[in-house]
């Protein structure tokens, strides 16, 4: 595996486009960084295009709503690409209340010769223009231009924790905490409200949704997790208000390792339909389930994150690491899922092979072209070369974030305000 | 980064103290001071929450189910009651003492009518009302130049006396660790705090709540109280409004409309005019 570091802000999200050509980062600070992928050289057969900077932008400013008396953050919560249509690119870029989209073009020519305006663009006068000429155009130095072609806002009260563009690529879905909503891609003054979860009397507030996603395939699926460790499937045809759900997914409570943090750990943080349509993956605190979309009452396959951690809940819902949502990716052809974890770690699972791996996103432990090293963190009784025990875990070093190639063995992931790209060397 | 000897705790059972005697009553008594300090520490994290101006709505949410669950352990056990007693003999006054036992002992299913109070004190100023279902059990009257006061909804839950008798007496919660946050159960019926009892429903209302210092002007809270405090509802807005509203302090006394009328009327009557102004302005409307 090979690495790239890039220090600036804190990462917020960090995702792929549809073809893994281009991978974006949204950071605390409101920015968004674009990389891509350099050409292959057909010379060098054993290398994998890199990826450089292409393109960074000022995504959203902080905000005061002047009504409520709050600064609205504009770090990125959530960034998701557009299917490609044409050369440029776009991007859906929010934060916590308004959504834009982003278009990003390459102008790579100039127009010279105009009639009316100098070289540097200043009026001509107009006694001196006697003759009439067309403009030619003449290469130039490649610009990438990150232009905001439509804003999405004031729609939600709540903080937007996902947005998921649909399958029929006209619409989106945004979700907050109580609301979910969608939007026609070219109709930013309205906004059609699908799901509400919020009482009459806010008292009575129990559950809030995490996270929201559409079907890949089917645009009228759409599923939603929820703080109480649930999935809804929903069905945009049933009905204008999905309230009411098509599917319910949740898996029975053990009745034996039941404490007062069951429930806190069972709140979902990410949900991610496979690419075929078939499953769907959710992350809660300990775990990562994958589920059969036929089947509600439990999911398939069921793999434990950091289980060593389980022990530990109280000392983690003190200092908050127990709130901590981590996110959860397939790979191109759903046979392996990734999730982050603490002290840098980030774990792989198999799904065919039921083999996983426990790898460190870290500069010290990982040179450039480096294969990197599998961890272990050490549970109890004697601590073996090389393992951690779990003491000495680093609780502030934790990887929310991370993204996998939609279709080759890349793999991005976001340590705080580092973040590392690894690549599979083919021999 | 943890405290050594940090075991998990209370599942059920308990049999997981293993440096205690094996009598049943020092376990118990373990787990139940355990169970004592994890609520001390839900509640602490409540409080923090309400300190700031948009807290974290998941994560105030999981920490209030946490200590519910306590709760309704802790009134199984019977352990509720006890505290509830040694709390009254700390000398409350009887009606409080009630009040928090009614409280307590009621379920949350019953819905008796809400109280109403509001929130930042300025004299005489008690009860304000907050319209419709709509709206979120707090709603704020943004006004920059002179801060008016906050409507908030007393629930009838628990924890909302519970919470609000915490953020009263932070010292008593400290302080009395025995059968400790008992505290809890100062009774703020009477609405009288001088900082903002901070209840679950006001962690859940924050986002629609400014949390202003008291104004002063008993004139302006008078004219205030016809609010129809629904239009700052978001909800409301987004559908009856084209802009955010960004309001100064005189907007609002313009915008003093019968309730549940759209609040983009351009010329709606200000309520210091004149009656000839008024009949003036209504012959507009009416187009007469």
């Amino acid at each position: 595996f090979s690495e790239k570091g890039q220090s600036a802000d804190i990462i917020s999200t960090v995702e792929f486009n549809c073809s893994g050509e281009l991978l974006a980062t949204g950071d605390k600070g409101g920015r968004v960084v674009i990389f891509q992928r350099e050409q292959e050289s057909k010379n060098r057969l054993l290398s994998r295009g890199e990826y450089n900077v292409y393109s960074t932008f000022q995504s959203h400013e902080p905000e005061f709503d002047y009504l409520k008396s709050l600064e609205i953050e504009e770090k990125i919560n959530k960034i998701r690409w557009l299917p490609q249509q044409n050369a440029a690119h776009f991007l859906l870029s929010a934060n916590d209340k308004t959504i834009k989209l982003w278009k990003i073009s390459e102008r790579d020519k100039r127009a010279e010769g105009y009639n009316l305006k100098d070289e540097d663009g200043r009026l001509r006068d107009q006694f001196r223009i006697t003759t009439l000429r067309v403009p030619v155009l003449m290469p130039m130095d490649l610009m990438v231009e990150a232009s905001p072609r439509r804003i999405f806002a004031n729609a939600h009260t709540y903080h937007i924790n996902s947005i998921s563009v649909n399958s029929d690529y006209e619409t989106y879905l945004s979700a907050d905490d109580l609301r979910i909503n969608l939007w026609h891609l070219e109709i930013t003054d309205r906004s059609f409200n699908i799901v509400d979860i919020k009482p009459a009397n806010m008292e009575e507030l129990t559950e809030v949704i995490t996270a929201a996603e559409c079907h890949p395939h089917q645009c009228n699926a759409f599923v939603y997790s929820s703080s109480k460790g649930t999935i809804r499937l929903c069905d945009m045809r049933a009905a204008a208000l999905c309230d009411r759900h098509s599917k319910f997914f949740e898996e029975p409570e053990d009745p034996s390792s039941r404490s007062f943090f069951s429930e806190i750990i069972s709140s979902i943080s990410d949900v991610k339909f496979s690419h075929s349509g078939r499953y769907m993956m959710t992350r809660d605190y300990l775990s990562v389930k994958v589920w059969d979309l036929n089947m509600e009452n439990r999911p398939v396959e069921t793999y434990q994150v950091h289980e060593y951690l389980r022990s530990k809940l109280c000392s983690l819902y003190e200092n908050d690491c127990i709130f901590d949502k981590f996110e959860c990716c397939w790979n191109g052809s759903d046979s392996a899922i990734m999730t982050g974890s603490y002290n840098n770690f980030f774990r792989m699972f198999d799904r065919n092979t039921r083999r996983d791996i426990t790898l460190e996103a870290s500069r010290e432990n990982s040179k450039p072209r480096a294969m990197l090293k599998p961890r272990k963190v050490c549970t109890g009784g004697k601590r073996k070369k090389d393992e951690i025990s779990v003491d000495s875990l680093d609780f502030n070093k934790k990887i929310l974030h991370t993204a996998w190639h939609p279709k080759e063995n890349v793999i991005a992931v976001a340590a705080t305000n580092n973040l590392y790209i690894f690549q599979d060397k083919i021999n | 980064m943890f405290s050594k000897g940090t075991k998990r705790k209370f599942s059920d059972g308990g049999e997981e103290i293993s440096d205690e005697s094996l009598l049943g009553a020092r376990v118990a008594s373990s787990y139940s001071l355990q169970r004592q300090s994890l609520l001390d520490m839900s509640l602490i994290k409540l409080q923090l929450c309400h300190m700031l101006v948009e807290p974290n709505l998941c994560r105030s949410v999981l920490i209030a189910n946490t200590v519910r669950q306590i709760q309704e352990e802790m009134t199984h056990d019977g352990s509720w009651h006890m505290v509830t007693e040694a709390f009254c003999s700390a000398g409350q006054s009887p009606s409080e003492r009630l009040v928090a036992t009614e409280v307590l002992c009621r379920s949350r299913e019953q819905d008796a009518e809400p109280k109403l109070f509001s929130v930042i004190s300025y004299e005489g100023c008690r009860e304000e009302e907050v319209v419709a279902d709509e709206t979120l059990c707090s709603v704020s009257v943004s006004d920059t130049v002179s801060n008016v006061c906050l409507a908030g909804r007393m629930g009838q839950c628990w924890e909302k006396s519970e919470l609000s008798g915490v953020e009263r007496d932070e010292e008593a919660l400290e302080d009395s660790r025995l059968g400790s946050g008992e505290d809890e159960e100062i009774d703020t019926e009477d609405g009288a705090s001088t900082e903002s009892p901070k209840t679950i429903g006001q962690v859940f209302g924050t986002f629609e709540i400014k949390n202003g210092s008291p104004g002063p002007d008993s004139a302006l809270e008078e004219l205030f109280s016809d609010v129809d405090t629904s239009y700052y509802d978001l909800d409301t807005m987004l559908t009856g409004m084209q802009s955010a509203p960004k309001m100064g302090p005189y907007d609002l006394l313009d915008s003093l409309a019968p309730s549940h009328s759209s609040p983009s009327i351009v010329s709606t009557p200000n309520c210091r005019s004149d009656l000839n102004e008024l009949d003036h302005i209504m012959e507009i409307i009416v187009g007469s």
